[in-house]
């Protein structure tokens, strides 16, 4: 038995699916906000010559599409009921089968994969991973994310 | 060390070229907030961040993130970068410049194709790790 407050019983418990245009207007934005320099990021013609249908999206925009398409409840604040502000995040990962591109449908599906404790429940680990999803049913990427829980 | 300027010169112990980005300020914050979509009070409202024992707001993980898939996406087109994961290894406080570095672990077979690892970090002017990482990236 850990040590945790977290409930245990939510490991496997998931989201519904969400949906998501990927639109120019937040590509752009995010790209801004980052400082990216690449032009196959910030525009279509640069895109089109290097042989992309449209703009790809950069490396962690999956994680991006996520947050702007968030699920009905939240699995770590509303699932397992943590408090956003004793809340940290640990690790991500993304594994890339098939690049996103702007116009892109994207469906994303997140389930809480594990959850356990350290420092005698002091710090909990909430362990999720999410399927990214285009519209042709292409599996383009699987995100692991760690969510730490300050007890 | 040799530095490898894209996939295409990776050799096992190659340095990627660096990237070193300006101070992050409110603003980076703001904008990465709105651009990323992650609105979390703890980056962007000192007031929170206080009640939750932080000094002064810090920035997002995931900005230092895609600082990191920058050095990746000048080095490597999209559909290359196979894996890429990071630990948030300490929190990058308001001000700090931070610069990305990473090189070639090794050249691997993976699945019948070649792939370079590399290992990524994103630190401080004083030296402190940030986040620290792992890319896989196809080479044919």
């Amino acid at each position: 038995m850990g040590l945790g407050v977290l409930d245990k019983t939510k490991i496997g418990a998931e989201t519904e699916e969400r949906e998501i245009a990927v639109e120019a207007g937040m590509l752009r934005l995010f790209c801004q906000a980052i400082g990216e320099t690449n032009p196959i990021y910030l525009d279509d013609s640069a895109a089109r010559k290097a042989g992309y249908p449209a703009i790809p999206a950069p490396p962690t925009y999956a994680s991006v599409l996520a947050n702007l398409a968030p699920p009905k409840a939240d699995l770590v604040l509303s699932v397992l009921g943590a408090d956003l502000g004793r809340m940290l995040h640990g690790e991500q990962g993304f594994t890339q089968h098939k690049p996103i591109f702007v116009g892109d449908r994207i469906r994303l599906k997140q389930r809480i994969a594990d959850i356990y404790d350290k420092k005698g429940g002091a710090l909990e680990f909430v362990v999720l991973e999410t399927s990214v999803t285009n519209q042709d049913d292409e599996l383009c990427a699987t995100m692991r994310t760690v969510a730490v829980l300050r007890n | 060390m040799a530095v490898a300027k894209t996939y295409r010169e990776a050799v096992q112990g190659a340095e990627l070229p660096s990237l070193t980005l300006p101070p992050v300020d409110p603003l980076t914050l703001a904008l990465f907030a709105g651009g990323s979509g992650d609105h979390n009070p703890i980056h962007l409202d000192r007031e929170f961040a206080r009640k939750n024992g932080f000094d002064e707001v810090f920035a997002h993980g995931m900005l230092s993130m895609a600082y990191l898939g920058r050095l990746l996406s000048n080095w490597a087109p999209p559909e290359r970068i196979r894996e890429f994961s990071t630990r948030f290894v300490s929190i990058t406080p308001l001000r700090a410049v931070v610069t990305c570095s990473g090189d070639v672990t090794e050249i691997a077979v993976i699945s019948g194709r070649r792939c370079a690892k590399l290992a990524l970090k994103t630190a401080l002017a004083d030296g402190t790790v940030t986040l620290s990482g792992e890319a896989l990236i196809q080479l044919d």
